[in-house]
C-alpha cells in the first residue's frame, strides 16, 4: 500500500468516524468537537483530491468559523438534556419512520443515479497545468459571474438579517460618546466665579 | 499529482508527530500520575465556594451577532484568495466582478457600522 492510499484510509476512517460520534455522542459540546474532527480529516480527503483551495476553506470557514458557530448555538440553548432523553421513547416510533424514509430515498437516487452527456459540454474546459487556487481565480470571476455576484448578495443579505434579527438597542443605559469626548474642550468643562467673603454665589 | 503529494508529506509527518505526542501525554498521565480521587478534590472549583449553577445558561445574544459577522467577512477574504493568486491573469470582467462584490459587502459594513452593531453597549 503506498503512503497515498494508506493516508486516504487513514482520513476515510476518521471522517466517518468523527461524523458518527457526531450523532452518538451524549454531550452536544462534545457532539460539535467530533464534527471538527470531521471536518479537519475531510479537508486532508479533499488535499488528496488534488483540490487544495477547497480543502484550506473547509478549514477556515467550517472549522475556524462554522464550527465556532454551532459551540455558540450548544451553549447558548438552555435544554434539560435529561427531560429530553424522558421522551426519547414517545417519539422513537416517528424517528424510526423518518430514518426508512430518509435511507429508502437515499436509496432511489443511487439507483437512478446518471450522469448526462449534455452537462459534459457545460463544464469548464481543465486549465491543464495550472496551479488549483489560480486556476479557480480565473474561472470563478469571469466565466461564473453571476454564480458569484449571487454569493455577494446573499452574504449582504445575511448580514442584515442578522442585524435585524438580533441587534436590539437597549434605551435604558448611558452609552459613551466618543466624538464628544474627543472634541471636549477642557476650558470649557470648568467656570471660576470670583466668590467675595460673606456673600453666597 | 504526485508532485502534489509529496509536497504535502512534511505535513502528514507533521500530523503524525502531533497525534503521537499527544496520546503519549495523554497515556503517560494514566500510566505514571498518583491517582488517588476524593469528593473534595474531583468537585468542581470555583474560587472555595461551592459552584452556583450549571455552566449551560442564556448569555447575550450580541455575542451570536459578532460571530456572525464574522464569518461573513471570513467568506469574503476566502473569495479574494483566488482572485489575487491569478490577478496576473485575471480578465478585465473578473477584475471589475470583484470590485463589485466588493462594493456590495462594504453596502453591508456601512448598514452595520451605521446601526451600530459593531459597537459593545
Amino acid at each position: 500500500m503506498t503512503v497515498a492510499a494508506f493516508t486516504f484510509y487513514a482520513f476515510a476512517v476518521t471522517t466517518i468516524t468523527g461524523g458518527l460520534m457526531t450523532v452518538l455522542s451524549r454531550n452536544p459540546v462534545h457532539s460539535v468537537l467530533w464534527l471538527i474532527l470531521a471536518f479537519l480529516s475531510s479537508a486532508g480527503l479533499f488535499v488528496l483530491l488534488g483540490a487544495e483551495f477547497v480543502a484550506m476553506l473547509l478549514i477556515i470557514v467550517y472549522v475556524g468559523a462554522v464550527a465556532v458557530l454551532f459551540l455558540f448555538v450548544v451553549m447558548m440553548l438552555d435544554v434539560d438534556f435529561a427531560s429530553l432523553k424522558a421522551e426519547m421513547t414517545k417519539y422513537m416510533p416517528l424517528g424510526l419512520l423518518i430514518g426508512v424514509i430518509i435511507l429508502m430515498q437515499l436509496a432511489l437516487a443511487f439507483g437512478v443515479w446518471g450522469y448526462d452527456e449534455a452537462a459534459q459540454a457545460r463544464v469548464a474546459a481543465p486549465t491543464g497545468d495550472f496551479p488549483n487556487t489560480g486556476a479557480l481565480g480565473l474561472l470563478l470571476y469571469d466565466k461564473y459571474i453571476l454564480l458569484f455576484q449571487l454569493a455577494g448578495l446573499i452574504l449582504l443579505v445575511a448580514m442584515i438579517g442578522a442585524i435585524v434579527l438580533t441587534l436590539r438597542h437597549r434605551i435604558d443605559i448611558k452609552r459613551q460618546n466618543i466624538v464628544a469626548q474627543m472634541m471636549r474642550d477642557p476650558a470649557k468643562a470648568m467656570e471660576l466665579k470670583d466668590v467675595k467673603p460673606g456673600q453666597g454665589l | 499529482m504526485e508532485d502534489l503529494l509529496r509536497n504535502y508529506l512534511p505535513i502528514i509527518v507533521f500530523l503524525g508527530l502531533a497525534i503521537a505526542l499527544g496520546a503519549i501525554l495523554i497515556l503517560a498521565a494514566v500510566v505514571v500520575a498518583v491517582r488517588n480521587p476524593d469528593p473534595e478534590k474531583v468537585s468542581a472549583y470555583e474560587c472555595g465556594f461551592n459552584a452556583f449553577d450549571d455552566a449551560r445558561m442564556k448569555f447575550d445574544v450580541r455575542f451570536y451577532l459578532v460571530s456572525i459577522l464574522f464569518i461573513i467577512f471570513d467568506l469574503e477574504v476566502a473569495f479574494l484568495f483566488p482572485w489575487a493568486v491569478a490577478f496576473q491573469d485575471v480578465s478585465m470582467v473578473g477584475f471589475w466582478s470583484m470590485m463589485v462584490f466588493l462594493g456590495v459587502l462594504t453596502i453591508g459594513f456601512a448598514y452595520e457600522w451605521k446601526k451600530g452593531a459593531l459597537e459593545w453597549e
